[in-house]
């Protein structure tokens, strides 16, 4: 809603991007069971604040929607707290609100998320309407009509923000036929063409029990929590889900630059190429080269020359985004349009030197230092155990996932290092977005 | 990422300001350095903060953006711990630290496992003292802070209104200008400043030590001593006297920039939270603008469909009066003098008939809410002690739901009355301007 609020999370975007060098890891933090309908649930009491947070996920974001109707999963989630049969948008917002709480749902590539956060002492009513928007949306035509324009407008406002500009642009040339190509909220061109048909039948497809996880945190029992699941999603059925067979993303060759022009101070850099799916086996140790190339702050290489030595960037950062069916690395940074070539010269260079040099002692050392010594950090609140809960599950980790985490960090050699790079770094064949004053920026590639 | 700035609309005044009967426990050193200590052992972290009572407030023209800058040189390293050093050892420890800069003070923070808690106190007691200001050093971060200006700023057309919007409103006072800086002054601070801002303000009694998590407050008191006791107190540093001129009428600005939706923000003049009035404004913006269920969001979003977002916000946390805003992006299509117009018709609403008690009631219910929920972070409840004891004593957590409790439905329609007027607003629009090259 408010823009400085939207901007105000920059505070915490340095702890995030540190957090993204690993997916956050847990202790024995849950106890896990699958109900008769299917639906997974992971429940962890904690009970010194009385509150509860619930996050939902259902296996139904935007690589399960067809690539015409780009922004159907997210339009679907968008609705559900816009009606139920029994309620009206107004009577949802102003339930959850009156008590404090909050009750959202957005999509996202693999699965979409609802969550729900209260006082302890109202969690019946949380359940209720938690239950009622995902399982009895109304779709109704008029707030259809609505979200979609709001959609467009967003999308349109989005322009404004060169970063996301080139994020888009980035994803779309590196993943081609992939789904994690296109854009979650969808295009100006698909939406329209979306229909009150297409969101019952995609929610008929693919909200069901068996199709979700659901992780509760806080103050709660485990008997409490299974007499409300019973209560509230007892009835819940299970559909026949078929696994998403999605179209590998081929790797380019050569590289490939995209140049879009803005009456912009600074250009606007992405520079990268397909990375790797989650459960590669490599993740590991991708993440530990990673951050020592541009994951870990101010202790990566690309910090300490771009920023540090050259004073040519506020932020420069770099990142492999795993997610379940593939993933991407890319390098981000923003520098004034006349210093974009000497920048994306750096980026280049780092990216062969730990592709030909082995990382020092010291730099591995301190990359595993910070990566286990930074879990207790990463599950130290309600809000962070119920998200690592989710991942668990979801990528499959098992929950002993927290006893062998620094093990397998520590284990990671300068050799493996190295094979890493060499193997998920390509800097001859790479996607080079650059959005910024063109003229100012010269570009030499 | 690292090194950041606090954008002016500091937090959701409600979720911020609702931290009281926090069980701190507050100390006092013989230089004049205060401490005050939560613990808090849901999960074995803890956060070490020190809180500076300097931000772009102390600051005057020519001279804007430094104790920003001055942030960022905190990095750079002492006599006896080089640069590159402090994040480095934090990281290795797995930790993580920042720095944020606002109009009233500066913060530095690490975030630890409960057992290495202790290990940024003689980094922190260290450069407050020795901090190394080399020329290269500041001409190279000043670089790297005017790329920060051109991200937040610059390129991003609604954050260039806000700094108009606050130029305009300020005359006199130094909250008009950025806490950033202005380009022009950025370009010509040196090391000088930079060392005379640095002897003035870095001293234990100017200080506040906030530690919060799983600590042991007498064992980590004990480590503060050791590290901070023998650093001697400074003189008392200047106080800022300027206080800004009674606004006689109307005042408007306007952005010409490539940009794709108009966007109009309103700031006026209002007391701080510390004033008899502040209860009433943090509940009057949250009626106005808290969730789907208030009122510029169901007018102006939702029924009128005019706008893609609307919003207020009261910014009482300041030490001097600040304002209360309103703003609004316009939908594709929609005129930004039809926008400016539902927004007022909204305010004229609210002034000539009270709030419903639900209405009030549910702003109430948000802030209760919110203070039990934000006990789930150490960091939040850091920053909620930091930021009141900054600006009026932390001990006013305390009377905060109080205040927030007494207010009526009659209260909240008076102070819009009150405040909320034209002759006290400024006004800033965005023209979005055709696409073409810069020159």
């Amino acid at each position: 809603m408010n823009k400085y609020r939207v901007l105000t999370s920059i505070a915490a975007l340095g702890i995030l991007i540190l957090s993204l060098a690993a997916p956050a890891p847990a202790t024995q933090l849950a106890e896990r069971e699958i109900l008769p309908n299917g639906m997974v649930v992971l429940h962890s009491g904690r009970h010194s604040v009385p509150m509860v947070s619930v996050v939902m996920a259902i296996k139904a974001g935007s690589i399960s929607e067809p690539a015409a109707k780009a922004g159907l999963a997210y339009l679907t989630a968008a609705l559900l707290t816009e009606g139920t049969q029994k309620r009206s948008s107004r009577e949802i917002s102003e339930a959850i609100e009156f008590v404090g709480g909050s009750l959202s749902a957005s999509a996202g590539a693999d699965y979409t998320t609802v969550s729900l956060t209260v006082l302890k002492k109202d969690i019946e009513l949380g359940f209720d309407l938690l239950s009622d928007i995902v399982l009895h949306p109304a779709f109704q035509e008029e707030e259809i009509t609505r979200k979609k324009t709001i959609t467009v407008n967003w999308l349109i406002q989005q322009n404004e923000d060169p970063g996301a500009v080139a994020s888009i642009a980035f994803s779309k040339a590196v993943f081609g036929e992939h789904p994690y190509s296109r854009q979650v909220q969808g295009t100006i061109e698909t939406i329209p063409s979306i229909t009150r048909q297409d969101l019952v039948d995609f929610h008929e497809a693919h909200y069901a029990a068996n199709n979700t996880i659901v992780s509760v945190v806080g103050d709660i029992s485990k008997d409490e929590l299974k007499l409300l699941l019973n209560r509230y999603f007892g009835d819940w059925q299970q559909a026949k889900i078929a696994e998403n067979a999605l179209p590998a993303a081929e790797k380019k060759k050569g590289p490939a630059v995209i140049k879009i022009d803005k009456d912009l101070t600074q250009t606007n850099i992405i520079l990268g190429h397909l990375g790797i799916a989650r459960g590669n086996p490599d993740y590991y140790a991708v993440l530990v080269m990673n951050y020592i190339l541009g994951g870990g702050g101010f202790a990566s290489r690309l910090m300490d020359n771009i920023r540090d030595n050259r004073g040519l960037a506020y932020d420069v950062h770099s990142y492999f985004s795993a997610s379940r069916y593939g993933g991407n690395f890319q390098v981000g940074l923003q520098t004034k349009n006349e210093s974009a070539n000497t920048a994306i010269g750096e980026v280049i260079r780092e990216m062969k030197r730990i592709q030909t040099e082995p990382v020092s002692d010291k730099e591995l050392a301190d990359a595993k230092s910070y990566l286990t010594g930074s879990f207790p950090l990463r599950i130290d609140s309600n809000s962070k155990i119920a998200g690592f809960n989710l991942a668990v599950e979801y990528y499959g980790l098992g929950l002993d996932y927290v006893d062998r985490y620094p093990a397998v960090i520590n284990a990671i050699t300068k050799e493996d290092i190295l094979r890493v790079a060499q193997q998920y770094l390509d800097p001859a064949n790479y996607v080079l977005v650059v959005v910024g004053n063109l003229d100012k920026a010269d570009l030499k590639y | 990422m690292k090194k950041i700035i606090v954008i002016p609309v500091l937090f959701v005044l409600l979720s911020v300001t609702a931290a009281f009967s926090l069980p701190v426990n507050e100390y006092l050193l013989d230089n004049g350095l205060k401490v005050l200590i939560l613990e808090d052992h849901k999960a074995p972290t803890a956060t070490f903060q020190i809180w500076y009572r300097v931000g772009s407030r102390n600051e005057r023209s020519g001279k804007t953006g430094l104790s920003h800058l001055l942030e960022h040189m905190m990095f750079k390293g002492t006599k006896e711990h080089g640069p590159k050093t402090f994040s480095q050892t934090i990281q290795r420890a797995g930790g993580m630290d920042n720095a944020f800069t606002s109009r009233d003070y500066t913060g530095y923070f690490e975030l630890l496992a409960s057992d290495r808690i202790t290990l940024p106190i003689d980094l922190e007691a260290d450069r407050m003292q020795n901090l190394v200001l080399t020329r290269d050093a500041v001409l190279s971060e000043r670089d790297v802070v005017t790329e920060e200006r051109r991200l937040r700023t610059e390129d991003d057309p609604q954050s260039f209104v806000f700094e108009e919007v606050m130029a305009a409103t300020f005359k006199n006072h130094p909250y008009r200008w950025p806490v950033i800086g202005w380009m022009s002054d950025l370009r010509t601070l040196n090391p000088d400043d930079l060392v005379e801002h640095y002897r003035t303000y870095y001293a234990p009694n100017n200080a506040v030590i906030i530690v919060v998590g799983d600590v042991d407050q007498k064992k980590i008191l004990e480590k503060i001593r050791m590290s901070f006791g023998s650093i001697s107190a400074g003189p008392p540093v200047p106080a800022v006297t300027s206080t800004e001129d009674d606004q006689k009428g109307e005042r408007r600005v306007y952005v010409k920039k490539e940009a794709e939706l108009p966007y109009i923000m309103t700031a006026y003049k209002v007391p701080s939270l510390s004033h008899e009035d502040g209860f009433a404004l943090d509940v009057l913006g949250s009626i106005l603008s808290d969730g789907k269920s208030s009122r510029f969001y169901r007018a102006l979003v939702y029924d009128q469909q005019i706008a893609l977002s609307a919003w207020a916000s009261y910014e009482g946390l300041y030490k001097d009066p600040f304002v209360f805003l309103t703003g609004a992006t316009a939908a594709q299509g929609k005129k930004i003098e039809d926008v400016e117009q539902a927004l007022l018709e909204e305010i004229e609403k609210i002034k000539k008939t009270p709030p419903s008690g639900q209405e009030v009631q549910r702003a109430k219910n948000q802030v209760e809410a919110s203070f039990v929920m934000q006990q789930d972070s150490i960091y939040m409840q850091a920053r909620t002690i930091g930021t009141f004891e900054m600006t009026m004593g932390w001990k006013f957590v305390d009377s905060y739901l109080e205040g927030i409790r007494k207010v009526t439905a009659e209260d909240v329609s008076r102070v819009a009355q009150k405040y909320l007027i034209d002759d006290q607003k400024t006004t800033g629009i965005l023209i979005p301007t055709p696409k073409e090259k810069g020159s």
